[in-house]
């Protein structure tokens, strides 16, 4: 779908992607303690005996966590393992208390699913389908501060234990703009299903980025592994720079190293972090503290029965039953919360207009996406509490019902905004409607028309252009409150 | 009697203090006073009279208000220093943990003290539970309150092991510093020493009785019991100990047979089935003779002696030696000098050479032999080879057991192939050490409830011990076999007081 490729001296090279995702699963409780998972909270007080590994210590497994896992699986149609397993994934370091992380390498709870991307806006429909090769669930490690004491590092184990999925893809992907496409689809349903928040900004969300570059159609070259990567930009610019290392390793006779390597955003650059022979043996082994986990189709039946309606079955919906464009519907089920505002203003203000929703479907897209976005950007002092569902409903059933223009619709929000009043009031008091009587627009017009009558010559003449002028004559003498589509055909008929 | 007191079973002090007869606190005292006069078998590493006190008078001051007393009211107890308990130091007898005060009580020692037992003191044991003889302490030895007679029947000098891993709790119960006390058995821990002490100790199913708060040494096969003079009082403090907990995932949730009440020792209609290769080349003479003793007092209890096979027998003790040490190496992966214990910082050094100082001087000899075969079997390469091919074994030796069990309904062996060794003899020679588990191992790796009972004394005035083991879930049928033995074997020789 992208003819992404890297102009070599050697000729063209084909980038192949794969990326690892760890989300952070929303829930209260860690993986296997019953510790809170709050970000942001003071340092070491989300911790429990079993997060500090504590002698004798035993993790039980957070049934809350395993749920979101399968049902995040489920959402990008994957196999859900009924009987999984717990490894050790052994190495030392001051934020692993227990000196093992609790993975799942070799029986993971899901398997092989997909999730289709598309590059267009456009046309969200011509999709490319990228696979998954499986997502486990894991414990996070704790985080060390640096910047405490002159000589010594601090430990902060809140995050130590708090449960992971590892979404790993197959090496689908062909460009950075794919990969790009990728990690924002799966944030979408993640965010949909409600399993991750996705806020990558906290870490919530962050990616393994494999990168190895080869000749159309040729052999997999050698990949590095980009550590740790929280953006969306930043996969892209690691996948950039990385596809183009490579090249100009390969190309100066050189080897592509397999490698792990670290992200720096202040250059865009990636330096090697470890290297092949550098790699830990982590002397994975079955946790013997757990027994397999085995999931019965009970359980199954309502992880299934809880998903709610996904990214791309809602975009189809939008297109077929509120007779959307495309663009529209795939535009507004990008994102949880964007779908959530559509859907609740557009269930209110159907009510309203005592309408189908489908009749005023477009007008609330078009309000939910342009027009009430270009608004809220240009008042600088927005206060979110007045954006309430029932005032963008009562603005658009005013618009809908032409009581008011475009133009006043928008006057009227930005008052909501600050004020948080009522529209119909506003409407009202501030003499923001629009007439659209056309006995008195007729009135008005007549007059217009007697005062100009050279220009009435003129435009009669040929000089078409005159037409905005009787508009805007029109319109200041009413005030700015005709309705332009009254008076525009109005003064049509008028001028012959 | 109060100088009679500490010859007392668990049942016999639970009933005296229920009738009266004396009152928890006079017991208490009397095992207080036993424990300090007793430094010479370094038993306990340390010794906590005063909650031994104050849960007497707890449970005295019940019975004067006429509430039950439950299940070990009035019996102070020793606890092996591989459970935590709370505000009382907690070290797996290694300097690792020396100092280390837990803030929190392990799930069996708190049902022990819900059942209105006291604690005497934390007994000493094999560093992290690994060894057979109490020799890997960092405390110390403990030596067992036995001596070996001379071919004249003198007694002689040399000290004995009192088996290991719960060496403390042997030799405690025999030198009657305690009548009863908590032990661990991973590969033999419970029933070794017991054998080696002349005292009575079951290993239950594993899941019976919770990890929680227990210093792991091999989580798939660690499994806590009790260590007392006789079976009865086992079944008591068993009963107290078992249970589910939702803290531990490998907990059994089923609920806990009443042990105690279910005692019989009529075999009548019950299949003994003896294992033939158990009957290994070159054993000792008097292991074989107490054996046949054992099949003689059972099938005069009534039951049918049935020849069985257990064809992977001779993998269990390899296969054991792998899989323990693998779980070993990554559970004492903790004990890293960041955030507990002990923590080894030479100047200038950074993370690496903390780990490395913390771990060369807070583990003992034998404990880093087992991280490094564990680290081993474990690698990339050798995993397959070691702790896979050990996993398959694991899983036949248990289809042995279970295939057996199709003919019989326990299985009568000897629990070690000797009588105690004295301290020093195999310290050089590890597997030497390490082949005292052979009659051990195959009931822990199938996880099934084996116990030992005194069979009777050797030639040099030793106690030999014989093993029963059950059907998972069968402590029962173990108990009631072991009774039969029990009463028929007469045992009541115990040890000259020399300390």
């Amino acid at each position: 779908m992208s003819n992404y490729t890297i102009q070599g001296a050697t000729g063209e090279w084909e980038v192949v992607i794969g990326l690892e995702v760890h989300a952070q699963v929303t829930s209260n409780a860690k993986l296997f303690s019953g510790a809170a998972t709050a970000f942001g909270a003071e340092p070491n007080t989300q911790v429990s005996l079993v997060d500090a590994a504590m002698p004798g210590m035993l993790p039980v497994p957070n049934r809350e966590c395993i749920r979101q896992a399968v049902r995040t699986g489920m959402a990008i149609d994957a196999q859900i393992n009924k009987w999984s397993r717990f490894d050790r994934k052994n190495y030392f370091y001051a934020d692993l208390p227990q000196g093992y992380q609790i993975s799942q390498l070799y029986h993971p709870l899901v398997g092989e699913g997909h999730l289709d991307i598309s590059l267009d806006d456009k046309n969200p429909d011509a999709v490319k389908r990228i696979g998954v090769e499986r997502i486990h669930v894991e414990q996070d490690a704790g985080k060390l501060m640096h910047d405490q004491h002159p000589t010594m590092s601090y430990v902060d184990l809140n995050r130590s234990g708090v449960a992971l999925m590892e979404i790993v893809s197959k090496p689908d992907m062909r460009s950075p703009a794919e990969a790009g496409a990728y990690v924002r689809k799966l944030r979408a349903i993640l965010r949909y299903v409600g399993s991750c928040d996705g806020n990558m900004e906290e870490g919530s969300m962050r990616a393994d980025v494999n990168v190895s570059v080869r000749k159309p159609g040729g052999e997999l070259g050698t990949r590095t592994e980009t550590k740790n990567v929280n953006s969306v930009r930043f996969v892209m610019q690691v996948i950039e720079y990385e596809a183009n290392r490579q090249v100009d390793v390969i190309e100066n006779g050189g080897a592509v190293n397999q490698e792990t390597r670290l992200f720096d955003p202040d250059t865009g650059t990636t330096r090697t972090m470890r290297s092949k022979e550098d790699a830990h043996d982590y002397r994975y082994f079955p946790d013997p503290d757990l027994l397999p986990l085995e999931l019965d189709d009970a359980f199954l039946d309502a992880c299934r029965a809880s998903l709610p309606e996904l990214p791309d079955a809602k975009r189809l919906r939008y297109e077929n039953e509120l007779g959307m464009t495309a663009y529209n519907a795939g535009q507004l089920t990008m994102d949880v919360d964007v779908y959530k505002r559509f859907e609740d203003i557009l269930a209110a203000t159907a009510i309203k207009l005592d309408k189908p929703e489908k009749a005023v479907a477009t007008q609330v897209a078009n309000w939910v996406l342009s027009v009430a976005p270009g608004v809220k950007n240009a008042v600088p002092d927005v206060d979110e509490a007045n954006d309430t569902t029932g005032a963008n409903a009562g603005i658009l059933a005013l618009l809908a019902s032409d009581t008011v223009s475009g133009g006043q619709a928008k006057e009227i929000y930005e008052i909501v905004l600050k004020t948080g009043r009522e529209p119909e009031e506003i409407a009202e008091t501030e003499g923001l409607k629009q007439n659209s009587d056309t006995g008195a627009i007729e009135a008005v017009v007549d007059e217009v028309l007697a005062n100009n009558a050279e220009k009435v010559a003129e435009y009669r003449g040929g000089k078409d252009k005159l037409f905005g002028f009787f508009v805007g004559q029109t319109m200041k003498a009413m005030k700015g409150q005709g309705n332009p589509a009254v008076v525009n055909e109005i003064l049509k008929a008028k001028l012959g | 009697m109060m100088s009679n007191l500490t010859e007392l079973t668990v049942a016999a002090i639970r009933k005296g203090v229920a009738d009266g007869d004396f009152t928890a606190v006079e017991v208490a005292e009397a095992f207080n006073g036993n424990v300090a006069a007793a430094d010479a078998l370094n038993a306990f590493i340390v010794a906590t009279p005063e909650k031994a006190i104050a849960a007497a008078e707890a449970v005295d001051a019940k019975r004067a208000k006429g509430e039950s007393l439950g299940k070990m009211g009035g019996v102070p107890i020793g606890m092996k220093d591989l459970f935590a308990t709370d505000g009382v130091q907690t070290t797996a007898a290694s300097h690792m943990l020396e100092g280390f005060v837990p803030q929190y009580e392990s799930t069996v020692s708190q049902k022990l003290w819900d059942a209105g037992a006291g604690m005497l003191g934390k007994l000493n044991l094999d560093q992290f539970a690994m060894g057979s003889s109490n020799e890997t302490s960092y405390f110390g030895n403990v030596i067992s309150p036995w001596r070996r007679n001379d071919a004249n029947g003198v007694p002689g000098n040399a000290a004995l092991a009192p088996g290991g891993s719960s060496g403390g709790s042997s030799s405690a119960i025999a030198a009657r510093l305690c009548p009863a006390a908590t032990g661990t058995d991973t590969g033999g821990s419970i029933r070794q020493p017991a054998a080696f002490t002349g005292i009575t100790g079951i290993k239950p199913t594993y899941g019976r009785c919770s990890r929680w708060g227990v210093v792991a040494f091999a989580s798939s096969l660690d499994q806590a019991g009790p260590m007392a003079r006789d079976v009865t009082d086992c079944a008591i403090m068993l009963e107290a100990m078992a249970g589910f907990d939702p803290k531990d995932s490998t907990s059994l949730d089923m609920p806990v047979p009443a042990w105690e009440a279910g005692l019989n020792p009529d075999m009548k209609g019950k299949k003994v089935g003896i294992p033939r290769e158990y009957r290994m080349d070159g054993m000792d003479d008097e292991i074989a003779k107490s054996w046949d003793d054992g099949i003689a007092w059972l099938k005069d209890a009534g039951a049918q002696v049935v020849d069985i096979s257990l064809p992977h027998t001779k993998y269990a003790l390899p296969a054991y030696y792998i899989i323990a040490p693998a779980e070993a190496s990554s559970n004492l992966a903790r004990y890293d000098g960041v955030r507990y214990g002990l923590r080894d910082l030479p100047e200038g050094a950074g993370l690496q050479d903390m780990y490395a100082a913390t771990r060369a001087d807070g583990f003992g000899a034998e404990v880093k032999r087992r991280i490094m075969i564990g680290t081993y079997v474990l690698s990339a390469g050798f995993y397959d080879a070691y702790y896979n091919q050990a996993q398959r074994v694991r899983a036949l030796i248990a289809r042995d057991f279970e295939q057996a069990f199709e003919q019989c309904d326990v299985i009568l062996a000897p629990t070690c192939p000797s009588a105690a060794f004295a301290l020093g003899d195999k310290t050089s020679d590890p597997l030497s050490m390490y082949l005292n588990d052979v009659f051990a191992v195959p009931a822990s790796l199938a996880g099934l409830p084996a116990m030992s009972v005194p069979a009777g004394l050797n030639s040099e005035g030793l106690p030999l011990g014989l093993q029963i083991i059950g059907r998972a879930f069968d402590e029962q049928g173990v108990l009631n076999a072991g009774l039969a033995i029990e009463q028929r074997a007469g045992f009541t020789a115990k040890p000259e007081k020399w300390w």
